[in-house]
C-alpha cells in the first residue's frame, strides 16, 4: 500500500472518502432515530437509504482498487434478488425474511474476514511476512466466527419460520457439543493470530466449526422464541461488520455495526422481556417447543353464540376492545375486521385494538399487519396503555390469539405461562372468542378465559366469522 | 486512525446505538429490527474494498460473494423495511390521502 500512498490525488480521495463516511454515520443514527417514532419512522428509512448509497457510490473511489467488474457484477445480481424478493414477500412472512437478510450481512463479514485471513494464511505459508498486526488478526477472527455464526444461524431460523425445517432436534449432551464446536473454533482462531495466519487449512477449520455452531444452536430452539433469536443475530451481525470495520480500517462500519450492535442487543432484551423471559432461558431451554404440560383444567363450559347475536351486541355498545393474535393474520381476516370497525366507527362506536406484546411473531408485526389492513396507529395500544380500559368495554372481541390472554398467568403459580403479562380481557363486561376449534394455544395450554360466564364462542375461520359480524351490524338498522 | 481513536469511536458508537432504542414504543419494534438490519448492510462497502484488492482467484470468489451478500443485506434491508414503515399513518393523515389500500 505504500506506493499508493504517495500517488498524487490519493490524499484528496481519502478525504472524499472519510467525509462521505462521516456524512453517511450521521444519515444512519438521525435515520435510527427517526424510525424510533411512529411520526417520523417513514423518513427515518429515507435517510438511512441517503446514507448508504452515499458510502456505496464512494467506495469505488478506494485507491489500488480493481476487479471493478466483478465488484459492480455482485452488486447488481444481489440487489436485484434482494429487491425482487423484498417486494414479493407477505407481511406475515416479514420476520423470516428479516433474518435471511440479516444472514446474508453476516456472511459478507464472514467473507470479509475469510479474504483478509486466508491472505495472511497463504503468505505465512509461502515464508513471507503478515501484513496484518496481531490485534487486526484477533478481529478478524472474532468477527469473522460471530459473521459465520450469525449467517448459518439466520438461515436456521429462515427455514424454521418458513416451514422448510419443522423438526426441532434435540439430543442428549446437545449443549456440550454446541460448547465444544463454539470453543473449538475460538481455539483454532487463536492458533491462527499466534502463527501469524497458520496455514489455509487453519483458516478454514475457524469457519467450518463456526458455521456448524450456528447451526447447531439454532435447531434446538422453537419457532415461538424465533422473533428474539433473530433480533439476537441481528445484533450479532452488527458486532461482527464492526469488527471487521476494524480490520478494513473503515469508520463507517465501525460506527454502524457498533449502532446495530449495541440496539440490536437492547432490542432482543426488550422481547425476551415482553415474553416474560430471560435471554439465556430462550436459548437454553426449551418452553416454545410445545407439548408442555397442561394444568389442571378449568371448570365450566364453553358457551357458543351466533354472529347475528355479535352483531347486535356490538352495534350497540359504547367501546369495543379487539384483541387480534396471529391467529387472524394466517387467517388473513385483518381486512375484514377493520371493516367491521369502520362500521361501528360510524355508529358512534369506541373501538381500540390491544396489542399484545407478543402478538403475531414478533414484538410490533401485529401492529405491520394491522397497518396493512389500514387500520390508523393512533386507535391501537399496547399492554399497559389498554389494561385499565377493559373494564369499561362493553365487548372484548378475540381473534386468533389465546395465550395471551388467559387469566391463568395471573392467578396459576403451576401454570408455565404463569406471570407472563396478558392482556385483562375477562375484565370486560362480555367477552366473544373467535376460534376455530376447541384446542389450546401454541403452549398447549388450556386457556381458562374461555369458560368464563361472560365468555361467549363464536366458531368459525377468522376471516367468515369477521364477514358474518359485518353482515350482521350491517343488518342492524 | 488509530488504535485509541478506533476504540473511542467504538464506545461512543455503542452508547449512541442504546439511546436510540432506550425509548421506542412496542409497536415498532420490528420495522426498526429491520432498519437496524438494513443498517448492518454497510458491510458492503468492506467487501467492495476486500474484493477490489482481491488478487488470487480464492480471494476472488470469497470477495465477489460477500459482495454479493452485503447487497442482498442491504437492498432487502431497505425494502422490507421501507414497505413496513409505509404503512404507519395516523387517521388524521389517513382522511387527508383519502382512504386506506
Amino acid at each position: 500500500m505504500e506506493e499508493v500512498m504517495q500517488a498524487p490525488g490519493v490524499a484528496s480521495r481519502f478525504l472524499v472518502i472519510d467525509i462521505s463516511y462521516f456524512l453517511t454515520a450521521v444519515l444512519f443514527i438521525m435515520g435510527l432515530k427517526r424510525m424510533s417514532s411512529p411520526v417520523t419512522a417513514r423518513s427515518g428509512i429515507l435517510w438511512a437509504g441517503a446514507g448508504m448509497l452515499v458510502a456505496t457510490l464512494v467506495s469505488f473511489l478506494y485507491p489500488g482498487m480493481s476487479n471493478f467488474e466483478l465488484i459492480i457484477a455482485a452488486i447488481v445480481v444481489g440487489s436485484l434478488i434482494a429487491w425482487w424478493s423484498g417486494k414479493k414477500v407477505a407481511m406475515t412472512d416479514m420476520p423470516q425474511m428479516i433474518a435471511l437478510y440479516n444472514g446474508m450481512g453476516g456472511g459478507a463479514a464472514a467473507a470479509i474476514a475469510a479474504v483478509e485471513l486466508y491472505r495472511a494464511a497463504f503468505a505465512n505459508a509461502a515464508g513471507q511476512p503478515v501484513q496484518h498486526s496481531p490485534l487486526i488478526m484477533s478481529l478478524a477472527v472474532i468477527g469473522g466466527i460471530i459473521g459465520a455464526i450469525s449467517f448459518s444461524g439466520s438461515l436456521i431460523a429462515w427455514a424454521k419460520l418458513q416451514g422448510v425445517l419443522n423438526k426441532t432436534i434435540r439430543f442428549g449432551g446437545q449443549k456440550f457439543v454446541n460448547g465444544l464446536l463454539f470453543l473449538g473454533s475460538l481455539a483454532v482462531g487463536v492458533i491462527v493470530v499466534l502463527h501469524h495466519g497458520a496455514d489455509p487449512l487453519h483458516v478454514s477449520l475457524i469457519f467450518a466449526l463456526a458455521l456448524l455452531f450456528g447451526i447447531a444452536m439454532t435447531l434446538p430452539i422453537g419457532g415461538a422464541d424465533m422473533p428474539v433469536v433473530i433480533s439476537l443475530y441481528n445484533a450479532l451481525t452488527g458486532l461482527a461488520v464492526a469488527f471487521e470495520g476494524f480490520v478494513m480500517n473503515n469508520a463507517a462500519m465501525i460506527i454502524a455495526g457498533t449502532v446495530v450492535g449495541s440496539a440490536g442487543t437492547l432490542l432482543t432484551q426488550l422481547m425476551a422481556k415482553a415474553m416474560n423471559r430471560s435471554l439465556a432461558n430462550v436459548l437454553f431451554s426449551d418452553f416454545g417447543s410445545g407439548g408442555g404440560a397442561a394444568a389442571t383444567g378449568p371448570q365450566g363450559s364453553m358457551k357458543p353464540i351466533e354472529a347475528s347475536d355479535v352483531g347486535v351486541m356490538m352495534a350497540f355498545a359504547s367501546k369495543v376492545i379487539v384483541v387480534p393474535g396471529y391467529g387472524m393474520a394466517v387467517a388473513q381476516a385483518q381486512h375484514k375486521v377493520w371493516e367491521m370497525c369502520q362500521l361501528l366507527i360510524d355508529r358512534g362506536v369506541t373501538v381500540k385494538f390491544a396489542i399484545h406484546p407478543v402478538a403475531g411473531r414478533m414484538p410490533g408485526h401485529m401492529n405491520v399487519l394491522l397497518a396493512e389492513a389500514g387500520v390508523p396507529y393512533d386507535l391501537i395500544a399496547d399492554l399497559d396503555e389498554i389494561n385499565a380500559e377493559f373494564e369499561t368495554a362493553d365487548v372484548a372481541l378475540i381473534i386468533g390469539a389465546n395465550d395471551v390472554v388467559n387469566p391463568v398467568a395471573r392467578t396459576d403459580k403451576s401454570s408455565p405461562i404463569y406471570g407472563m403479562p396478558i392482556l385483562n380481557a375477562d375484565k370486560a363486561k362480555n367477552v366473544i372468542v373467535i376460534k376455530r376449534g376447541q384446542g389450546a394455544g401454541f403452549s398447549g395450554i388450556e386457556n381458562a378465559l374461555f369458560f368464563l360466564d361472560n365468555t361467549r364462542m363464536l366458531y368459525g375461520d377468522g376471516q367468515k366469522a369477521a364477514a358474518e359480524l359485518v353482515n350482521a351490524i350491517k343488518a342492524v338498522a | 486512525m488509530t488504535g485509541i481513536v478506533a476504540l473511542y469511536i467504538f464506545m461512543l458508537a455503542a452508547f449512541t446505538g442504546y439511546e436510540i432504542i432506550a425509548k421506542v414504543p412496542v409497536i415498532l419494534h420490528t420495522p426498526l429490527m429491520s432498519g437496524s438490519n438494513f443498517v448492518h448492510g454497510i458491510v458492503l462497502v468492506g467487501a467492495m474494498v476486500a474484493l477490489g484488492g482481491a488478487t488470487t482467484p480464492l480471494e476472488k470468489t470469497i470477495g465477489f460473494v460477500g459482495v454479493l451478500l452485503a447487497a442482498g443485506n442491504a437492498v432487502g434491508g431497505y425494502v422490507v423495511t421501507e414497505r413496513m414503515l409505509e404503512m404507519f399513518k395516523s387517521s388524521g393523515a389517513k382522511k387527508k390521502s383519502g382512504g386506506g389500500h
